[in-house]
């Protein structure tokens, strides 16, 4: 099989290195999706790999072949463009048989090929049509069609869905894993958005300024985020600085300050073993965290703290609220589960208890900076949270 | 009947008369020499008569002929290279890396602004210089020379709309440079190419200035020819060549709205 092995791949435009050093390896018939914010390289990384850019460093194999000199009309490589690039001069049929008579196939292979791809793609009864009397969504399945006419090993897709309204969006997203499972070859998928990314992806490399900053499957970003980037871009989440103050064989005790001298002690299951005295950021899923007016019961492997709500935000399937302790703002979503109504609705500036387990408080090797996301300031637990107190102040 | 006179209503009767007046001041002259080419008298002065002799004696004259086959050669010939050459240097204009683009860029320009006796004089004076005799030569260099500005920038016009991003497509699909050129770029730059030609072989037609300072004796086009009748006060026949060419005119109107047709 195939797979695609990118090894120190860097691209600079002029003095600016728009990707660095990436080294990655993606499996023949994965999905695999680059996601990260907006100038942060992925089309620059996606257009080497198509042939549009060569390299400054490094190289790009697939299977054992090196393809990274290779101009793109000799790569076994597709790509669905941004904006499609549907030629404007050919029907629908004769922009999906283009590379087929490029290649000079005979006219009845054509044929067949092409009503068969526009099935898979269900636009065999448009194949008369031009571009320009299309719509967004079709033009989508045209552009894929044309690309995986050639069987193709690699499909190349930039932000496909970034150009459709939210329900076709969530619709196309569907229906290119449907197209992916037919198939069977390798997707290349980029975006920015972390919703795409983690529901179709087998794996994802979040990217950040040119560089891979973590890849694995989208649980295991979600659930382990190696830096406070990953944990901060995907998803929601509390960073919490803190320091080391005692390793046990299976646990952490942390120290964070949260307030001129008041410490709050957590505790962390771990998977690296740091040194006590080390700093590092704490990252807190507001899902993972249980909130409650009464105290619950005490249990070994459970982190309490004490705060008092500050901002309440019905969300329908939940509700988010802030929670002061000490100087950190702390989020929490709390889903309403008639089960748990046992008590009256909590309400704002009451006392309540946050809990969650030991395995939760996720460990990040990395102290919070000016430049991180979730800045070097330790009031507040995320940047978001800021604009969310504005907005309480605003309502009381 | 009540006036009803809305803004909107007055803008549109407004409207109507500009545009009937447009109309009439534009086309009531040619209307008058078509009526007249049929006209049964030596000068236009009164209506005597039906006839259609002098469209005989247009065809009978053999000076007619000879300018009309000229002005047909030239203006093929300087559509045709003004064409081929336009579109060469559009294309290489396109390249952002070539140094001199802005400068080349201006000399294009200028020829639009020249008055056309500058033009004339200056390549008679050119000719003159280099010792070519005037003559088919001269005049079709002449021709090619006016054109090509316009050609270029009215190819240069369609390309700049081009989207890139179609070559790369077809290049990723497994297009070679050539087959690119040949299968997208080129189909998609033919509007702009039919319409650069058009603009040349109408200009080359037309020209009267230019060609009359580089033909020279013995080469005459149709507009040397129809001035130098009228000077003769022969315009009877003239009424009829006119009207000719109106038709044939009209003709490539309705083959260039369908031509562009095809090729949209
Ligand atoms: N051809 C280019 N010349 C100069 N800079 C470029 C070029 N292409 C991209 N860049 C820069 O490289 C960075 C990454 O761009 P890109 O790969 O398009 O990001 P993304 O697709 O993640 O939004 C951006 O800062 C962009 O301005
Ligand atoms: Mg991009």
């Amino acid at each position: 099989m195939s797979d695609i092995r990118l090894e120190n791949l860097s691209k600079d435009f002029g003095s600016f290195r728009a990707v660095e050093n990436v080294n990655l390896e993606i499996k023949s018939g994965e999905l695999f999706s680059f996601l990260g914010p907006s100038g942060c390289g992925k089309t620059t990384l996606l257009r080497m790999l198509a042939g549009f850019e060569i390299p400054n460093t490094g190289k790009i194999q697939i299977g054992n072949k090196d393809i990274t000199q290779l101009p793109a009309y000799r790569r076994q490589v597709n790509t669905i463009f941004q904006n499609y690039s549907l030629f404007p001069h050919m029907s629908v049929f004769d922009n999906v048989a283009f590379p087929l008579k490029i290649r000079k196939q005979p006219a009845s292979t054509i044929k067949s090929s092409v009503l068969e791809m526009l099935s898979l793609v269900k636009m065999e009864d448009q194949h008369a049509k031009y571009p320009d009397q299309l719509s967004g969504g079709q033009k989508q399945r045209v552009a894929i069609a044309r690309a995986l006419i050639n069987k193709p090993e690699v499909l190349l897709l930039d932000e496909p869905l970034a150009a459709l309204d939210l329900k076709l969006r969530q619709h196309m997203l569907i229906e290119l894993m449907n197209i992916h499972d037919l198939v069977g070859i390798t997707f290349i998928y980029v975006t920015h958005d972390q919703g795409e990314a983690m529901s179709i992806s087998d794996r994802v490399a979040v990217m950040n300024q040119g560089k891979i900053i973590q890849s694995g499957p989208p649980d295991d970003i979600y659930e382990r985020p190696s830096s406070i980037f990953s944990a901060y871009f995907i998803g929601e989440t509390n960073l919490i600085s803190g320091t080391v103050s005692q390793v046990h064989d299976d646990y952490i005790e942390l120290k964070c300050q949260i307030d001129k001298d008041e410490f709050l002690e957590l505790d962390s299951t771990m998977h690296f073993t740091p040194l006590p005295g080390k700093e590092l950021t704490m990252s807190l899923r507001p899902e993972k965290i249980a909130i409650s007016r009464s105290k619950p019961r005490t249990q070994d492997d459970i982190n309490f703290v004490r705060g008092t709500i500050e901002d309440i935000l019905y969300l329908g399937t939940h509700t988010q609220y802030i929670v002061r302790v000490g100087k950190l703002r702390i989020r929490v979503f709390s889903q309403h589960k008639r089960v748990y109504f046992d008590e009256k609705a909590l309400d704002w500036e009451e006392p309540v208890w946050l809990f969650w387990h030991d395995s939760d408080t996720w460990l990040i090797d990395e102290v919070a900076s000016d430049t991180s996301p979730s800045g070097s300031d330790l009031e507040i637990a995320s940047p978001y949270s800021r604009a969310v107190k504005k907005l309480g102040n605003q309502r009381i | 009947m009540k006036l009803n006179l809305s803004p909107a209503k007055l803008y549109k009767s407004l409207n109507l008369t500009i545009f009937t007046a447009v109309i009439v001041f534009l086309y009531i002259p040619i209307l008058i020499l078509v009526i007249f080419s049929f006209n049964d008298a030596k000068i236009i002065t009164s209506w005597k008569g039906f006839t259609f002799k002098y469209y005989q004696l247009l065809l009978q004259n053999t000076d007619i002929k000879y300018a009309f086959q000229n002005t047909i050669l030239i203006a093929v010939l300087s559509t045709l290279l003004s064409t081929v050459l336009g579109v060469l240097t559009a294309l290489g204009l396109e390249n952002k890396a070539f140094k001199g683009r802005k400068g080349i860029q201006l000399l294009i320009y200028i020829p639009l602004v020249i008055p056309d006796i500058l033009m004339g004089v200056s390549l008679a004076l050119l000719f003159n210089f280099v010792r070519i005799n005037t003559g088919m030569f001269t005049v079709l260099i002449a021709h090619i020379t006016f054109c090509i500005s316009y050609t270029i920038i009215v190819i240069q016009s369609r390309l700049e709309g081009f989207d890139h991003s179609l070559v790369e497509a077809a290049m990723d699909l497994g297009a070679k440079p050539a087959q690119v050129f040949w299968k997208v770029k080129f189909p998609l730059m033919m509007p702009g190419i039919v319409a650069a030609a058009l603009l040349a072989f109408t200009l080359s037609i037309d020209d009267f200035i230019i060609t009359f300072f580089t033909s020279g004796r013995g080469f005459d086009t149709l507009p040397i020819y129809v001035e130098g009748t009228i000077r003769r006060g022969a315009i009877t026949t003239i009424n009829s060549l006119s009207t000719l060419m109106i038709t044939f005119t009209l003709f490539l109107v309705v083959v260039s709205k369908r031509i562009r047709k095809i090729i949209l």
